[in-house]
């Protein structure tokens, strides 16, 4: 089933006339001239759309606290700030089919009664950028933004912000702070940026894939759209799997394959026919899957309850040859650099947990260093300020538990440090 | 809103130090009034001043500071917050190399090695002939062709030693041939 990868395979697929063929911008002009916005956002509330950015919060229901809010301006936000390690799921949208996130944008500012719209982009993708300032400009001249859209009378433009790098930006309060010019920390909430976003007004954040999906759901109704994939996750979703399967890539399936599926029967299954030994399935802030757990389907519910979650759908794939200690030793190197500094939990228990971890993987480590990296993820967990902090220690309390024989092996039978933390560093 | 700050004045402020050598500061002011004055714009300001010098320079940076109606603490308090900006002169050719996950399990790390001992640098060093910058960075965002490095705006993926080692050679070649050497 293709429906946000429908266009990537045709030819020239980022230019306006490429996306005209296959009814893009049909479902805009159906929205501005046969439906009233709240017939729009009941439209994306049928579809049960959630959220693909990681949080699956219910696309419709954002939509409608913010078109109830009655401040004005309000804004439009595409988050494409895609910084999730093992997520490349938006780089194939917005550079094969940029079209149609500008037009669920405009649907979605028609919708909610915003006239300006930012797409936020990660700073590495540079090429992604500029394909899309070209799509904005094509749009423009065909009327499709702008000024008086298709003659409608409704208003709507986009602006291309290009981010500097930091994957804390990916979180919508820290990315609004960063659109504002200022250093990218969470804010908290609430208030939500639905009411007070962007210079304190009502805003609307989506993820580049959630806003790729609205033009379809207009066109074919959300009923349709809620009968793709599982009930209470419903459509398609693009899955980034990375690792070692033998093709990694962008595969988009419906909501709900299992991950089993989705490695043997999609990516070609392991690389060298070695063994499956983990797979990290939201990307490196989600907690791991074993053997056991092949079975679990990839949606927002069943990864929940089974103790990790969907995120950004990005599929980590690791065979027998992992050690899964170095593993989440790199994570964990990732989220220190990347902790924004704002709270002390995540700012300074990110830091310990990697020295623990250095400490380990010199050969220093004890047992009780186990008990105690469980105690800092929980302290990380509990009282950090935002979701960065508070997802960040999922790939170390998971390998603790499900694979602790392998730091069993790096730490051997000793029962106390032969040095301190101090001198591993 | 000030437009008429002289390089001079600037240096004053900065404490009256000479700078080494004297950077043409006509560029930022151009920059900063062709993009809105709003605070909201410091970021494309400072990319764009970056996209002049190659890095931002101190000087550069206070004067946009000056001319936004910032405090001088709030534009180096977000120069020092994201990674893509840089205080220092940078490289001609800047090569990334990704060290996230899906690379790292895919042999990313002797594509570091092998670019570190190629270009006699490390994370964050720039080679003496200002030839190239090297940073090892998180998730480029291509995980489908790990392990991956970025030069410049391009991606290179599914690499080893022996695809590395040609692409640093034919960087070189190229470098050489625009310099004219």
């Amino acid at each position: 089933m293709k429906i946000l990868t429908r266009n990537i395979n045709r030819p020239n697929p980022a230019h306006i006339d490429s996306y005209l063929v296959n009814e893009g911008y049909v479902a805009l002009p159906r929205a501005l001239n046969d439906m009233t916005p709240e017939e729009v956002i009941d439209e994306v509330r049928f579809s049960r759309l959630r959220g693909r950015g990681g949080a699956g919060f219910p696309a419709g229901m954002k939509w409608d606290f913010a078109s109830r809010d009655t401040r004005k301006p309000k804004y439009i936000i595409c988050n494409a700030d895609e910084g999730e390690p093992g997520t490349f799921k938006d780089r194939v949208l917005i550079e094969k089919d940029p079209h149609a996130i500008l037009e669920g944008m405009a649907i979605a500012g028609y919708a909610v009664g915003a006239e300006k719209g930012f797409i936020y982009i990660r700073g590495e993708y540079p090429e992604g950028a500029r394909i899309l300032e070209r799509a904005i400009a094509q749009a423009e001249s065909r009327s499709f933004l702008g000024k008086n859209i298709l003659n409608s009378g409704f208003d709507f433009s986009v602006t291309v912000h290009r981010g500097a790098g930091a994957y804390i930006c990916g979180e919508e309060t820290a990315l609004i702070e960063s659109l504002e010019g200022k250093r990218g920390q969470s804010r908290i909430r609430p208030p939500f940026p639905v009411n007070v976003g962007y210079r304190n007004h009502p805003t609307v954040v989506n993820n580049v894939e959630t806003l790729a999906s609205v033009a379809p759901i207009i066109l074919r109704g959300g009923a349709w759209y809620a009968g793709i994939g599982t009930v209470e996750c419903p459509g398609t979703k693009l899955y980034s799997v990375s690792g070692h399967v033998v093709r990694p890539g962008v595969y988009e399936l419906p909501m709900g394959v299992t991950l089993r599926e989705l490695i043997f029967e999609h990516a070609g299954g392991m690389r060298d026919n070695r063994a499956f030994k983990a797979a990290f399935p939201g990307g490196a802030s989600s907690s791991c899957l074993d053997e056991s757990e092949l079975d679990v389907r990839l949606d927002f519910n069943a990864l929940a309850a089974a103790g990790s979650m969907l995120g950004s759908g990005a599929v980590m794939v690791l065979d027998d040859t992992t050690d899964m200690v170095k593993a989440t030793h790199v994570l964990i190197k990732f989220f220190e650099h990347e902790s924004c500094g704002k709270c002390t939990p995540c700012r300074e228990g990110l830091f310990w947990i990697r020295r623990i971890l250095d400490s380990i993987l010199d050969g220093k480590g004890t047992e009780a260093d186990l008990d105690l990296l469980l105690d800092i993820c929980d302290g990380i967990q509990s009282t950090s300020f935002c979701g960065l902090g508070e997802a960040s220690v999922n790939p170390v309390v998971s390998t603790i538990k499900k694979f602790r024989h392998e730091y069993m092996a790096h730490i051997g039978n000793r029962v106390t440090r032969r040095t301190d933390v101090e001198a591993a560093s | 809103m000030s437009a008429d700050v002289t390089l001079e004045d600037v240096r004053e402020d900065a404490g009256g130090e000479e700078a080494e050598e004297q950077i043409d500061l006509a560029p930022v002011r151009k920059i900063v009034d062709s993009l809105a004055e709003t605070r909201g714009m410091l970021i494309p300001v400072l990319q764009d001043v970056q996209k002049v010098y190659g890095y931002v320079p101190e000087e550069a940076a206070n004067m946009v500071a000056d001319q936004m109606g910032l405090y001088r603490s709030q534009v180096y308090g977000v120069l020092t917050f994201y990674t893509q900006f840089h205080l220092t002169p940078r490289g001609r050719h800047i090569i990334r190399a990704c060290s996230g996950t899906a690379c790292h399990v895919r042999g990313g790390k002797i594509v570091i090695s092998k670019l570190e001992s190629m270009l006699g640098i490390g994370h964050g060093e720039t080679s003496e002939d200002m030839f190239a910058s090297f940073e090892k960075v998180a998730c480029l965002g291509a995980c489908g062709l790990a392990p991956v490095i970025m030069i410049d705006n391009d991606a290179h993926g599914t690499l080893d030693p022996v695809k590395t080692e040609r692409i640093v050679v034919n960087l070189r070649e190229m470098d050489s041939m625009e310099r004219g050497e």
